[in-house]
């Protein structure tokens, strides 16, 4: 039976596996270099990432890669695994051989599946490997418009075990999908379209949920505040938000908002706040140049007892968090397998 | 002897219509029964219980003796339409039986594929219907199956494929003595390939047995105008119809005819499947018994 799966799933076995190995062997190539530049440039390092081209982009195409591996196994892999079957007839033909379809099953799954973890394992540790040394700088503090830390969205789900999760539910999604509506196309677009989904809304419907934010209350100062949203144009413009910097490096902000001495979120924020708006430009500037009005603001604000109240994941949450999310998606994994389990006992004819 | 085909009370519906009612049937081994009923009728629904491919809503199915799909090893099962992998090879399919099955006979296998003159390397979707019918059939017989159930094989085949594949199914039965249940919605397969017959219409069985003792048993009566009820009790009226003068019956009796009125003649194998095919809801009312005084 394991000759007969690979014997099907071959092809777009080694079509995936190839652009992996691809990206693999080019990561580990260049990766070595860019340890290095990191020993050697220490804090310059993100800065001289800037005159380099190879680098840069393989830092994209890494993440890219790693994002699109498990809609593309979910839909190339899970989805015609067993649509396919029922879709041509052919489950009738290798049901009646001496095997049961539970075995049959279990096999086509199995191999196929070992192959999701494996393929997206090898990826994701070649990835996160790679960009350890940028990972690195970040996390310590060197600044960077280009690079966001691993705790941020973006790059949070191309580290580490969270591909893998993701890609054996997009595996186990593909196979239930495709046992209940026996359409390879159907199946392969619902896969695809709910994978994508998941990406999309996990990081702010489920990843909040997994851990225990560090909660703090923050006074918003000159030299924290860093968002000022303004609303109305013209002579009367309203503050409608203030952020501030969490001081905490590589943190993952999940919120920030405005709350008065008793504690009480404000959805309007006091006229006279606008006197703390930092003015452009932003940067250097502000800090040489004196501005008394804006002192005499954030001096009132902080007397009056207004707080930031900040949510936010620290850096070195990073693993536990990724764990957690690993384990909410094996286990959803395992629940779809489960119920595929359950599905191919009943009448397929 | 264990039959090779036992049903009881077997029924199956999806969701509100029942593909199979109330079907009672012992078919004894040895045998190659036709399966015999109009489209619909229930055929591929009475084989895929046989083969556990699903399971019945109400009533049993055995086959050999154990619940269906206990014995997958000894029970070979060519489906409708005879499923392959289009994209797996002649011999990959060979593979696939020898892997699959602990009793393949790989020797058979081979042997079969050389006399049709298939290429090995050949891809099964490049097949003709009838090629891949020979196939899938070869699957089934490779497996050496004591009961082989073969759904509709040949319908999608022309007629002189259709000869072939029978022949050919003919001779391998006969070699391997392995008894064989084979449904169509043509009389003609049946008649050229089996030795006994099962009617199924309307998801009930009408009439099963062997053909030699069915054709021996039916009559069809000609004669004046006389009510069905006036028959002697042993003749079953399998149909009946009237003009003004002539009456005609189609009946069912394992006695001699004595009424002298009747003209009575032989039925061949497609009158008496017909017969059953056409009929409506029977209806037997008490009726005198004719009996021969000494």
């Amino acid at each position: 039976m394991i000759w007969l799966t690979w014997r099907q799933f071959r092809v777009q076995f080694l079509v995936v596996a190839t652009v992996v190995a691809a990206a693999i062997v080019v990561l580990a190539v260049t990766g070595p270099g860019l340890a290095d530049d990191y020993r050697r440039l220490t804090t310059g390092f993100i800065r001289s990432l800037a005159f380099e081209r190879l680098n840069p982009n393989l830092y994209y195409i890494g993440q890219a890669l790693l994002y699109a591996v498990p809609p593309v196994i979910g839909a190339f892999w899970g989805a015609p695994l067993i649509a396919r079957e029922l879709e041509t007839g052919t489950h009738r033909l290798v049901w009646s051989q001496s095997i049961g379809r539970r075995r049959w099953l279990a096999t086509k799954v199995g191999v196929a599946g070992l192959g999701t973890i494996v393929v997206t394992g090898l990826l994701s540790l070649a990835v996160t490997w790679w960009s350890s040394p940028i990972d690195d700088a970040i996390n310590a503090g060197q600044s960077s418009n280009t690079y966001l830390p691993r705790m941020f969205p973006p790059v949070f789900a191309a580290r580490g075990l969270v591909p893998i999760g993701y890609a054996a539910f997009a595996f186990a999604l593909g196979v239930a999908v495709g046992l209940v509506v026996r359409r390879t196309l159907v199946a392969l677009a619902v896969t695809l379209a709910v994978v994508i989904l998941v990406q999309i809304l996990t990081p702010t419907l489920v990843r909040p949920h997994l851990l225990e934010p560090t909660d703090r209350n923050i006074v918003a100062s000159a030299e924290n505040i860093r968002g000022f949203l303004l609303d109305g144009s013209g002579p009367d413009p309203q503050v409608k938000q203030i952020e501030v910097a969490t001081g905490a490096v590589g943190a993952w902000k999940l919120s920030d908002e405005t709350v008065d001495k008793s504690g009480n979120a404000l959805s309007v924020l006091p006229a006279w706040m606008i006197d703390c708006e930092p003015g452009p430009p932003p940067g250097t500037a502000r800090e040489t140049t004196p501005n008394p009005k804006r002192d005499v603001c954030f001096q009132r604000l902080a007397d009056e007892g207004y707080r930031q109240h900040v949510r936010y994941f620290t850096a070195d949450t990073f693993w536990s968090l990724q764990w957690r999310e690993f384990g909410v998606f094996m286990l959803l994994a395992l629940g779809l397998t489960g119920f595929s389990f359950w599905r191919i006992r009943r009448d397929l004819s | 002897m264990t039959a090779v085909l036992q049903a009881q009370g077997l029924g199956k519906r999806y969701g509100r219509r029942w593909a199979l009612t109330d079907c009672e049937l012992e078919v004894p081994a040895g045998r190659v029964v036709g399966l015999v009923g109009p489209n619909g009728a229930g055929k591929s629904t009475l084989l895929n219980l046989a083969v556990g491919m699903i399971t019945p809503t109400t009533g049993t199915v055995e086959v050999l003796g154990t619940p269906a799909g206990a014995q997958q090893a000894k029970v070979g099962y060519v489906a409708q339409d005879t499923p392959t992998y289009s994209r797996l090879s002649v011999a990959d399919h060979l593979k696939l039986g020898a892997r699959l099955n602990p009793a393949w006979d790989d020797s058979v296998a081979r042997q079969r594929i050389e006399n049709l003159g298939f290429d090995p390397r050949q891809r099964a979707g490049r097949l003709s219907g009838g090629q891949r019918a020979q196939l899938a059939l070869t699957l089934g017989l490779a497996k050496r199956p004591e009961v082989l159930l073969l759904d509709e094989p040949v319908a999608a085949l022309d007629p002189l494929a259709r000869r072939e594949f029978l022949q050919d199914l003919m001779e391998a039965v006969a070699e391997h003595e392995l008894s064989v249940v084979l449904s169509s919605h043509l009389v003609s397969d049946v008649e050229r390939a089996c030795d006994y017959l099962i009617v199924l219409v309307d998801s009930r069985v009408q009439v099963n047995g062997e053909i030699d003792t069915l054709l021996a048993t039916h009559f069809r009566l000609t004669g004046p105008r006389k009510d069905a009820k006036d028959l002697p009790r042993d003749q079953h009226v399998v149909t009946e119809s009237h003009t003004d003068r002539q009456s005609t019956f189609l009946i069912r009796t394992d006695r001699p005819i004595l009424d002298p009125a009747w003209t009575v003649s032989q039925l061949t194998l497609e009158d008496l499947v017909l017969a059953y095919m056409g009929r409506t809801a029977p209806a037997q009312p008490e009726r005198p018994l004719l009996e021969v005084r000494r």
